[in-house]
């Protein structure tokens, strides 16, 4: 028991109030397509995803990897990590205002705003995000704190976290997750994977995301996302920022 | 290993097959077998980091290898599934990365017989997979592991690189192992294009590949304490994850490690080597006594010990890799340099935690000397073309095990065949086997200290 207490003492407290994100962490870009050449066309050779083309910048697709950075001038990545939205057109940058993720109507925000339980259906993908988002219940960031929670029945969930492209094998076990989450439930795409097919964008043997599925309501971009960036939209959505 | 296609050592099916088993049986292992065509059978065995290639050409089918080498029964049904090669004599050709049918599944029947279904959804943050248990009771008599559900053709897609995608399907066959699949992936270019890179470089990758092994032992260790409710180990190791990950992203922004590794070096900077290593080292030892802690507690002991046990002949049998290897006693291990391999007897959930334990000691310790004096160097070379007409085979020790790639390349020096070999593959045969005779609400836990990758399996 005397270990046990000396130990608790060392660990010490260590939950954040505001997460923080390192100082070169790539997050939202700055976006200028005045700067874009006529008739280059670099980005498309160098972009892994098509994300980057000429004129605009689609988030839900970047993977954040920065191979843009040394060849096209309109691009430079900030450690801005709050980067959630509502709907998949305001993840293209086009030079204009980001648009970031609404909260919910008040008769929503009434149901979910300080007791949200989520159940996580990882289809397909890398398991990056999954990380990310189990490292949301870590004592770190402490998602329970907030009232949201990973449960383990659809049965109990308001809403579905999905990540992953969406492989075929998962198709139809996502359908049926979706179908056991009773309404109104909420549907929140998290990473690459989940928004636009991420690497494995066209593949035959994934679709491209969450949406190609069922209807998605906020949309968290990353490669993996940090957990920062999750947690900010979960509570933007909420309503609690 | 590099080795021009036809200087291959040129065999038929029985005395390839007769060379493996022989090695096998002489400390060696089945690294990787697979077929460039559907008719040429290439095998890599390993023993310790030496490699050796070895081709037959069959005729469509040959003499199974799994008989004697139980090794090669996941190796065998892809090379079924992907081309219909047949290996006569194969126990059971079932589904790899295709989805099970109904005939798939080996089924006990009798009246007092149960089938618990799992997944793939599962309750838990995790990936999709399939578990069904044959219980008498609560006693677990078989379990069948299906998985697939997160194939996605990696393997597929890589053919005809190297190109634009390539580093980030690496880096994404296994997100957990971002950089233990980017490193073998890049060092197997690298190899090709005969162009090594700086000592800085070797460096920064070393320091980032034992960061990823200290993230996720500390981790599992966590996830390990989690499941037996000792919620203090679940805390602290949970945290010190995010350290580990945290120093991780320091170098390059990302907390697992993208965009690190590169071919021909990589893409991150250390500004403060003695800084740096001093926040390591104090993780490390936060660690240790968070798992000293957790190891010590009667109540965790008592559910860790003779939990999930494998035999060292098992392990070896089954062609074990990573810690789930070494806790059962087999000293498989394919690192040159870096930390030394910790070696368990028990074969349990409870010699499996030690080892992680001690290797994230090991790591630290490595890790400190290596930050003392980092060797100096560009971070990154141009990488010029790769050779065409060759078979290339890189070895790295991951923090689940050996990690494998193995690729030739065609005329033009794109790749012809590119092969993953996650040690997931061959560890998944053990979960099942380590279940045998274990309580069914064992499961978890025993899943647990394995925490092998769904997606690093399915491709």
């Amino acid at each position: 028991m005397k270990k046990l207490l000396q130990v608790r003492l060392a660990q010490g407290h260590r939950t954040e109030a505001r997460p923080e994100v390192p100082a070169n962490f790539p997050g939202r870009p700055e976006f200028q397509p005045e700067r874009c050449v006529d008739g280059c066309t670099s980005c498309a050779e160098t972009c892994p995803t098509g994300a980057l083309q000429p004129g605009r910048l689609d988030l839900g697709a970047c993977l954040f990897c920065q191979e843009c950075v040394p060849v096209c001038p309109a691009v430079r990545f900030t450690p801005e990590f709050r980067l959630a939205v509502r709907r998949r057109e305001d993840l293209w940058l086009e030079g204009d205002a980001y648009r970031l993720a609404e909260a919910l109507d008040e008769k929503a925000r009434r149901l979910f705003g300080h007791s949200l339980k989520l159940r996580q259906v990882s289809a397909g993908g890398c398991n990056g995000c999954e990380a990310e988002v189990n490292a949301l219940s870590n004592v770190v960031f402490d998602l329970g704190r907030f009232g949201v929670q990973m449960v383990a029945s659809p049965r109990h969930a308001d809403g579905l976290l999905i990540t992953g492209p969406v492989t075929e094998a998962m198709r139809e076990a996502l359908l049926k997750t979706y179908r056991a989450v009773p309404e109104p439930r909420l549907v929140i795409a998290v990473g690459a994977c989940a928004l636009s097919g991420g690497p494995y964008r066209d593949h035959p043997e994934a679709h491209n995301g969450a949406d190609s599925v069922v209807p998605v309501d906020l949309y968290v971009p990353g490669c993996p996302p940090h957990p920062a960036t999750i947690l900010d939209g979960l509570l933007r959505l909420l309503g609690r920022l | 290993m590099i080795i021009a296609l036809t200087d291959l050592p040129e065999l038929t099916p029985a005395e390839l097959r007769a060379r493996c088993v022989e090695a096998v049986r002489h400390e060696g292992r089945l690294a990787a077998l697979f077929s460039p065509d559907g008719r040429r059978l290439v095998a890599v065995l390993a023993r310790g980091a030496e490699l050796e290639a070895l081709t037959a050409c069959t005729d469509g089918q040959y003499p199974a290898l799994t008989r004697d080498l139980p090794q090669a029964q996941a190796f065998e049904r892809d090379l079924y599934e992907q081309h219909g090669l047949r290996p006569v004599g194969h126990p059971w050709l079932k589904p790899l990365r295709q989805p099970y049918g109904a005939d798939d599944t080996y089924r006990i029947h009798g009246a007092q017989i149960h089938e618990v279904a799992v997944g793939p959804v599962h309750a838990g943050v995790i990936e999709p997979g399939h578990f069904r248990f044959q219980c008498n009771g609560e006693h677990v008599l078989h379990l069948e592991i299906a998985l697939a559900y997160q194939h996605r053709g990696v393997e597929r897609a890589l053919t005809g690189g190297p190109d634009k995608r390539t580093i980030h399907y690496l880096e994404t066959l296994a997100g957990d192992t971002s950089v233990g699949h980017a490193l073998a992936g890049c060092l197997l270019q690298e190899e090709l294009a005969g162009c090594p890179v700086s000592p800085r470089a070797r460096a920064l990758r070393e320091l980032a590949l034992e960061l990823e092994r200290m993230a996720n032992h500390a981790g599992d260790l966590g996830a390990l304490a989690g499941d037996v409710a000792y919620l203090p180990g679940a805390s602290y190791c949970g945290r010190l994850r995010g350290t580990f990950l945290n120093l991780t992203a320091e170098l390059c922004g990302s907390r697992l490690g993208r965009g690190l590794v590169r071919p021909g070096g990589v893409r991150a900077e250390l500004a403060d080597p003695a800084d740096f290593s001093a926040r390591l080292a104090r993780a490390a030892r936060e660690t240790d006594q968070a798992a000293a802690l957790m190891l010590e507690s009667s109540w965790v002991r008592a559910r860790f010990e003779e939990t999930g046990r494998l035999t060292t002949e098992q392990a070896r049998e089954l062609g074990l890799l990573g810690p789930a290897a070494r806790a059962s006693g087999l000293a498989v291990d394919v690192r040159q340099n870096g930390p030394a391999a910790c070696l368990g007897s028990t074969g349990d959930v409870e010699a499996r935690s030690c080892v992680r334990r001690d290797e994230l000691k090991a790591s630290a310790d490595y890790l400190v000397r290596l930050l003392e004096a980092l060797p100096d160097g560009p971070l990154r070379q141009e990488v010029g073309p790769l050779a065409p007409l060759h078979l290339a085979v890189t070895q790295v020790e991951g923090w689940r095990g050996a990690i494998c790639h193995a690729a030739t390349t065609d005329a033009e020096g794109r790749f012809a065949v590119y092969k993953v070999v996650d040690p997931s593959l061959l560890n998944w045969m053990g979960l099942a086997l380590a279940m045998r005779g274990q309580e069914i609400s064992d499961f978890p836990l025993c899943n647990k200290s394995f925490n092998l990758s769904y997606c690093g399996h399915d491709l």
